[in-house]
């Protein structure tokens, strides 16, 4: 009975480095040879041979080492990213929490932010004003709502960017370490939120370096180490394997 | 049946939202924190027609009645193209968080800033209107169709431009100073600060022709200043937008999914 929403299918990601020729005609010239050979060669392997499912309303929590491949994953699902190799299927409106806040533009104020965000996140402009009062509620930003974001704390900022994102409406929600900023309370309310959709049930794939969030929230989790999948599996068990092998 | 096409109609909805608000964004930053504003994208042509009136009717002495209304409407509409083409190498790379991070149309991005310009073009033809007048001219009412017909000509021509220049600029980073050159030299090989019948006979097939600018400018031109549009013209300027376009489109669709790796 379980639907698979996001599937992952012998999945390979290289990126070709494009600083050949970005060194200038000169030097490309003068070291053609090497030049060249490392136009052939010269590739980033971000993931190798990657394969899972995720399944409708579960909450997969994504761990590994800075560099493991990790945002790379989550630039696939969101369709930023084509796979080199292997296939990505994702079903659902998907809504993408790569980073909070972008696209803010700085000059504009935090209620105009929120209109230029929540429309490029994919709401229509009718949808954003129906919530628009929300959203600011939701921000507790108070009097700097009408103020340009140049001002805002990044603290501010963070808690302006989630505002919009909560009041999406996703089927799929990808999240990339974004609680990291931000105060506690506000973190706290971050979280509340992410349970509430998971109650109902949007999927939820979460990046991040905390423990406790993954724990929290995520019912299986992906331990991706050196590129590749390393574990997948409960929660609890994956997570003690992990800081075994960081302790 | 009906789901489908309710999706399909949302999905217009938001495309529709995200053009006007990003075009409404660049509105609104454009002059933000300048005392006079709107003014500036009238004082920029104006400052140019000024230079040019200078120096080709009082230094140079040009045969020619009503030079300065002349120059005025040949230069703003120019100044639309050559503003949207000149801002184009840097508007992928100034959206790289948007790019990098969210999965939307991106060819929305330089169709904003063309849109932006359009309207402030739009805005400056009252300017037209008044040197009109001072020169004892009027409107016509051919302006009611050709107006809205070189636009939407113009639109295509300078949006394909935006999507190869935006395009292609990721990847070689050199087309941001080959646009700032080829911007001018196209300038001067298109009739517009002196009038396409000074230009020397052998010359004549080459500029008009193989310029793809030239029988739009002219086209303007002539109906700003007469009230008349050349259909053979209007057929050309339209043929080489279609083309410039479709080659824009082109470019984009073959590298667009390669945008968020290279930034």
């Amino acid at each position: 009975m379980r639907e698979p929403v996001i599937i992952f299918d012998h999945v390979c990601k290289n990126y070709s480095l494009h600083h050949h020729i970005t060194g200038g005609i000169k030097h490309f010239l003068f070291h053609l040879p090497s030049a060249l050979n490392s136009i052939k060669h010269s590739r980033y392997e971000a993931l190798r041979d990657i394969s899972f499912a995720i399944y409708k309303g579960e909450t997969l929590g994504i761990i590994g080492r800075n560099g493991a491949g990790k945002s790379t994953i989550l630039g696939l699902m969101s369709g930023v990213l084509k796979p080199s190799g292997g296939r990505v299927i994702v079903k659902g409106k998907t809504s993408a929490l790569l980073e909070l806040g972008a696209g803010f533009h700085p000059e504009l104020t935090g209620r105009e932010n929120i209109m230029l965000n929540g429309v490029i996140l994919g709401l229509t402009k009718a949808k954003v004003l129906r919530k628009l009062d929300e959203i600011i509620a939701f921000s507790e930003l108070g009097e700097f709502i009408d103020q340009p974001i140049r001002v805002y704390s990044s603290g501010m900022l963070a808690r302006l960017g989630f505002s919009v994102v909560a009041h999406l409406d996703p089927d799929i929600l990808l999240i990339d370490e974004i609680l990291a900023v931000g105060d506690a309370e506000f973190q706290k309310k971050c979280i509340d939120k992410m349970v509430k959709f998971k109650k109902s049930g949007v999927t939820i794939v979460f990046v991040s370096h905390s423990m406790e969030d993954v724990k929290k929230i995520c019912d299986r989790t992906l331990w991706i180490e050196d590129h590749s999948a390393k574990m997948i599996g409960k929660t609890e068990k994956i997570i003690v394997q992990y800081t075994k092998t960081i302790a | 049946m009906n789901i489908q096409l309710n999706k399909r109609l949302a999905r217009f909805e938001h495309y529709r939202d995200l053009i006007v608000i990003l075009t409404q964004k660049e509105m609104k930053v454009r002059y933000k924190s300048t005392l006079f504003g709107y003014v500036w994208s009238i004082a920029h042509p104006l400052a140019f027609a000024l230079v040019f009136f200078m120096a080709f009717k009082v230094v140079m002495r040009i045969q020619m009645e009503g030079y300065a209304v002349f120059l005025i409407a040949g230069l703003f509409p120019w100044q639309w193209l050559s503003n949207s083409v000149n801002a184009s190498p840097m508007i992928f790379l100034s959206n790289v968080t948007i790019i990098k991070k969210i999965n939307f149309p991106r060819n929305i991005l330089p169709l904003a800033n063309v849109l932006q310009d359009m309207i402030h073009f739009l805005l400056s033809i009252p300017v037209i209107v008044l040197f009109l007048f001072i020169y004892h001219k009027s409107p016509s009412f051919s302006w009611f169709y050709g107006i809205p017909l070189l636009l939407g000509i113009q639109l295509l021509m300078t949006y394909g431009l935006s999507l190869m220049i935006s395009s292609i600029n990721l990847f070689i980073r050199d087309l941001e100073r080959l646009t700032a050159i080829g911007t001018t030299l196209l300038f001067y090989f298109t009739p517009v600060i002196y009038p396409e019948t000074m230009i020397p006979e052998r010359y004549k097939a080459l500029a008009l022709f193989l310029n793809p600018l030239s029988s739009l400018m002219i086209s303007w031109r002539n109906l700003f200043l007469n009230g008349t549009l050349d259909l053979s013209l209007v057929v050309m300027s339209f043929t080489y937008s279609l083309f410039v376009f479709m080659l824009g489109y082109l470019i984009y669709t073959k590298l667009s999914w390669k945008f968020a790796e290279v930034l």
